[in-house]
């Protein structure tokens, strides 16, 4: 695939083994993260899918393709897939590929767990995937998995919660991973505050997912508990308490958005230096501001229940520490402006994909802080304004992040220049047709819209119109992208070691496609 | 690898292993320190609310009224007809007042129902006292019976003045299907 046989000029290593075998038994974290890669890609095809089996129901106001049931089963099963199969994965990959390389280390520190990890997901995938089509149909009561709802889920429950704990593992065992990596495999002179901001942000989020993965399994663990065997976590009638549930689940789940949007953050500081060929401003600042987000993320995750009932103090408490999350975002927006300031600016795709982050980031930050007032919560939540606010900073955030370190790195990989032509109007097609599709969700739920139903009543049917005609718009654009990647891996322009103008850092210093086998002798740094 | 770095490879490993294990630890310590928090803010536990509370009844605040709503609702689990007798009623703080719900077990077997009560505003939860109340004991229905159940209350005269008004809630639940699962 990426990377053919150019190890054949190191001496005393073999290049990897020939066809399907290598990618099964491989330890190598150019292959892992290719297959994360790889794997993140097709899941994002599918939940793509998916949402626009959801954007084609909503088209129109009545019933016309799916039944209720199925469209819960869709925005589920979509929302797990792109959450747990799509993004997070793509950022797992990236690591794999990026980190040794940017700390000069000559692999991860535990590859054999590195690709036990990785089959872990893929299995966890199948198996979810597989519950459509169990009696039942697959889970239809939310990604939030909210009882007593999600214990109605039938056949497709115990496949469900064991998906979860697979992939909740699998999650974990990566970011042992990185963390061993980077504590103990940094070339001699890579202090920690020399390190490339990909790799702090990498550092930061596996601690949160140490942190706050294994709570959400206990959390399943006691819905699979509660399900068999006759426990009452959750059950009112048995003295439990359902509200229970969502406290141990979005103690996992703000934290959660943290570890999708963190490793963005840092490639957007990788990208905007290289492309105003200027040194990121605020180094420092930017690592105390991944930092505080995330020690904030731990605080702030009743927001997400201000109209589950909770006291006056407790509202004002959620509400003051979830606008101070603006504090820290906002130093980093900050930054990555002034880094532009004076810069000598070039816009390529990988640059295109940063700024759209910056303006269109920002803009989901700004819905956040709205819906962070408890007052008008009440009246945002649930809504179609909810569901603009998270897509905002999930797919222009996140999402644009990887596509941005995708093409910012591409050519490292495969030793190719893509199609610079088509990858811009990849661009262009992908930032107009997501504003089509997620603006215009922000009138819909302030006008009352509500999430999660597959009918509406007739006066939206405008802007749901809109909609789903920039979903599709969205959804066809990234077959472009698929095409530019799999252009490039087959052939191209000759990529340079240092493939940009301005390239800063010690994966620019290796040759492009980046060989087998990297800093087998760590590198000198000055 | 060196050895070196292997072993304090294996370390550290160790190490981030024992923080998942104390996070997946922690994950269930949210149980009972749910219900400790709920207890310390005064919102009161589950277990509370289930409780008979001891009254003083003696010297009731007839200068202020608080009024009293009652609801119900059934889970779908169950096959009952349950609902208060009144809507709602007006109560002196301090004096002790009785209150009935009827059921009626549609079921076509005999069924034993249990009442969870529930109290809002929530901060008034811990000034609304119980003295006998059929949610404290399973209640048993034969085929086809209905009967009146009965709730024996205070409020009490420390309730914050900006509440005027509190809901008494129960849903009454199909014992048996409670602990079936996907019922
Ligand atoms: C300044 C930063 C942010 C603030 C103040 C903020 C605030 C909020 C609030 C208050 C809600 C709950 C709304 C409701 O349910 O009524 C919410 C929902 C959500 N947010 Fe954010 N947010 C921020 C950033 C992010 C980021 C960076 C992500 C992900 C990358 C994210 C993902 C989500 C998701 C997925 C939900 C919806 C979860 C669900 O109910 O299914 N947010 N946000
Ligand atoms: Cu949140």
């Amino acid at each position: 695939m990426a990377h053919g046989n150019e190890a054949a000029g190191h001496g005393n290593h073999d290049g990897p083994p020939k066809g399907l075998v290598r990618w099964l038994t491989t330890t190598n974290h150019k292959d892992i993260g290719t297959m994360y890669l790889v794997f993140s890609l097709a899941m994002f095809l599918i939940g793509g899918l998916m949402a626009l089996a959801i954007r084609a129901e909503l088209f129109q106001p009545g019933l016309q393709f799916v039944n209720p049931s199925f469209f819960n089963q869709l925005t589920t099963v979509h929302a797990l897939v792109m959450v747990f199969g799509a993004v997070m994965p793509a950022t797992v990959g990236l690591a794999n590929w990026m980190i040794p390389l940017q700390i000069g280390a000559a692999d991860m520190a535990l590859p054999r767990m590195n690709l036990f990890s990785f089959w872990l997901l893929f299995f966890a995938f199948m198996l979810l995937i597989s519950t459509f089509f169990v009696p039942g149909g697959a889970p239809a009561a939310g990604w939030t998995l909210y009882p007593p709802l999600v214990l109605q889920t039938g056949t497709a429950f115990p496949m469900a919660i064991f998906a979860i704990h697979m992939m909740g593992a699998s999650s974990i065992m990566g970011a042992i991973n990185v963390i061993v990596t980077i504590v103990n495999m940094r070339a001699p002179g890579m202090t920690l505050l020399k390190m490339p901001l990909f790799s702090w942000s990498w550092l930061i989020t596996a601690y949160l997912l140490i942190a706050v993965m294994p709570v959400f399994a206990g959390g399943v663990t006691m819905l699979l508990t509660d399900y068999y065997f006759q426990t009452s976590f959750f059950n009112a009638a048995g003295g439990g308490d359902p509200v229970l549930f969502q406290h141990v689940f979005w103690f996992f789940g703000h934290p959660e958005v943290y570890i999708m949007i963190l490793p963005a953050f840092g490639i957007i500081s990788e990208i905007i230096p290289t492309f105003s060929r200027k040194p990121i401003f605020g180094y420092e600042a930017m690592v105390y501001a991944i930092a505080s987000i995330a020690f904030l993320s731990f605080i702030v995750w009743a927001h997400h229940m201000f109209t589950v009932g909770m006291p006056l103090a407790g509202q004002l408490f959620f509400t003051l520490s979830t606008m101070l999350i603006a504090v820290p975002t906002g130093v980093k927006v900050f930054n990555w402006t002034t880094t532009m300031w004076r810069g000598s600016l070039s816009f390529e795709p990988p640059m295109l994909f940063a700024l759209a982050f910056l303006f269109l980031f920002t803009i989901g930050g700004f819905s956040g802080l709205m819906l962070a007032i408890a007052p008008a919560d009440f009246q945002y939540h649930d809504t179609y304004f909810v569901v603009a606010h998270f897509h905002y900073v999930l797919v222009p955030g996140a999402v644009f992040g990887i596509m941005a370190a995708v093409y910012y790195w591409l050519p490292k990989w495969t030793g190719h220049m893509y199609d610079m032509t088509l990858a811009k109007w990849h661009f262009w097609l992908t930032a107009i047709f997501v504003n089509v599709l997620f603006f215009p969700q922000h009138f819909l739920g302030l006008a009352g819209m509500q999430r999660r139903i597959p009918d509406y009543p007739t006066q939206f049917t405008d802007w749901n119109m809109v909609s789903s005609i920039g979903g599709f718009g969205f959804g066809l654009s990234q077959l472009l992208f698929v095409w530019v990647i799999i252009r490039c891996v087959k052939g191209g322009q000759r990529a340079t070691a240092g493939v940009w103008d301005w390239p800063h850092g010690l994966e620019w210093t290796v040759p492009s496609p980046a060989p087998y086998h990297t800093f087998e002798k760590a590198p000198e740094l000055h | 690898m060196e050895a070196p770095r292997r072993k304090s490879n294996r370390g550290l490993v160790a190490r981030l292993v024992l923080m998942t294990a104390g996070s997946f630890a922690f994950g269930f310590a949210l149980v009972p320190l749910y219900d400790v928090f709920c207890e310390v803010t005064g919102i009161g536990t589950r277990a509370e609310l289930s409780r008979a509370a001891t009254a003083d009844a003696s010297a009731p605040d007839v200068n202020r009224t608080v009024v009293v709503e009652f609801t119900a609702s059934v889970p779908d689990n169950g096959s009952w007809e349950f609902a208060p007798v009144v809507a709602s009623m007006e109560v002196h703080p301090g004096r002790l007042y009785e209150a009935h719900y009827t059921a009626h077990n549609l079921a076509d077997r005999e069924t034993t129902g249990q009442a969870v009560p529930s109290i809002t505003p929530l901060r008034a939860a811990r000034y609304f006292r119980k003295t006998e109340c059929f949610c404290f004991t399973p209640q048993k229905f034969a085929r086809d019976e209905q009967r009146e159940l009965l709730v024996r209350f205070t409020v009490d005269r420390d309730l914050p003045p900006g509440i005027d008004r509190l809901t008494l809630s129960y849903a009454f639940y199909d014992v048996a299907h409670v602990a079936g699962g996907a019922g």
